[in-house]
């Protein structure tokens, strides 16, 4: 039997201006098949001004159990934070 | 220790992802039941196939094209899914192939004429549905986030059933003889969608335990025959069910018993249509394998000008 066809991983722009978001994934042999199944697949109503596809095999991602340590570095810093601030009374636009 | 830890995740509402650690069995049944659910959104499609090229006027026909075409598409995020459990699409098929994963029952039975598109649109995705707004909730991430997907484009389908429906029960006597009909026909199949009543539903508790299903078949069940009743009584149809009425301490309507035997039957492969809705299956598969071997060695081609 043949192998598996890769797997691509698909990021759908809903409109001009915004960010691309992921929606799931497609199997294809090359990027044009993958752009075209995506398109097929998750823009039928037209969910979309632009599609990215990406190799699943390409994408880093971090390890869900060691998010905790992974995120630490900046659990600490509340002063990043605008509502850290005291200001005075009165103070306004600020 | 793992699963103390797993337990509690689920009893918090947390969602589980692919690589969150999960006991054998949640495993087990999120692939029996994904796989299930990804098999009959693609088998489904024959029994709705088969009147694509006889519609009885364009629109009928655009219109059925565009549902089918959205069942491959739930199949599709269904067998993604699916696949993040650590399964192959290949498996997945091949275990369609030799009869050790199932498909739903309900699409063993023909579709015999017209009315029949009415009676799927309106019952079979209108049990579906129930089914998966419940499944909305489900603990296993992928899952729920296909169900959310496909519940967003289920309701078109049950509207578009129920139209031709009333179209129909509203037409000549012949025509309302023919919704009636369908009705008739599956009724009974579609309450039993749901599956065995929990008492005979062995795999229930555990699923529920890890919160894969949110509600049990005979709950879903009810909650299908409770909105479907006024919808016939609407447009003039009888359901086939000489004990339904309304019960007014449980606040639902009695039904009558349902015929396990047939269920049985059926699910074990004795339905009307169950080698041939599976030979088709095996025919469009292996009919198409030249086409995936030629994408994949296209793909495997050097490109003459690279274009990035």
């Amino acid at each position: 039997m043949a192998a598996n066809a890769d797997v691509w991983e698909v990021f759908i722009q809903s409109k001009n201006g915004l960010a691309h978001k992921h929606v799931g994934n497609v199997h294809a042999a090359d990027k044009v098949m993958a752009l075209e199944n995506a398109r097929d697949l998750y823009t039928r109503r037209n969910e979309g001004s632009c599609i990215w596809v990406v190799k699943a095999t390409d994408i880093i991602s971090s390890e869900s159990e060691d998010s905790e340590a992974f995120f630490d570095p900046s659990n600490d810093k509340m002063y990043r934070h605008p509502t850290f601030y005291n200001m005075p009374d009165g103070a306004k636009h600020i | 220790m793992n699963e103390t830890i797993f337990q509690k995740r689920i009893d918090a509402e947390k969602k589980i992802e692919p690589k969150d650690w999960m006991p054998d069995g949640y495993r087990k049944h999120l692939i029996r039941q994904i796989s299930q659910h990804a098999h009959s959104e693609v088998i489904g499609m024959q029994p709705e196939g088969n009147w694509i090229s006889r519609a009885p006027t364009l629109r009928a026909k655009m219109i059925l094209l565009a549902k089918v075409q959205d069942e491959a598409g739930h199949g599709l995020y269904l067998y993604s899914a699916c696949e993040t459990l650590g399964i192959s699409r290949e498996e997945l098929i091949q275990q369609l192939h030799d009869e050790k994963a199932k498909y739903s029952s309900i699409f063993n039975y023909p579709t015999l004429s017209w009315a029949d598109m009415g009676a799927i649109g309106w019952l079979v995705d209108g049990a579906a549905i129930v089914n998966q707004v419940s499944l909305q909730r489900t603990s296993y991430g992928p899952y729920s986030r296909g169900m959310i997907k496909i519940c967003k484009e289920e309701s078109f389908h049950q509207r578009q059933g129920y139209e031709i429906m009333a179209q129909m029960a509203s037409g000549t006597a012949k025509q309302k003889e023919m919704a009636q009909d369908a009705l008739n026909r599956f009724w009974w199949p579609s309450i039993m969608m749901f599956g065995p009543h929990d008492a005979d539903s062995p795999r229930t508790g555990n699923a529920i335990k890890w919160k894969i299903k949110r509600q049990t078949n005979d709950e879903l069940r009810q909650s299908f025959i409770d909105k479907t009743v006024e919808q016939a009584e609407v447009i003039g149809l009888e359901i086939p069910d000489p004990d339904l009425k309304w019960n007014e301490e449980r606040g639902h309507y009695d039904f009558g018993e349902m015929d396990w035997e047939e269920f049985w039957n059926v699910v074990n492969g004795n339905g009307p249509c169950n080698k041939q809705r599976l030979a088709h299956h095996k025919k469009a598969h292996d009919d198409g394998a030249w086409v995936r071997d030629a994408a994949k060695a296209h793909a495997k081609k050097p490109k003459i000008a690279a274009t990035n």
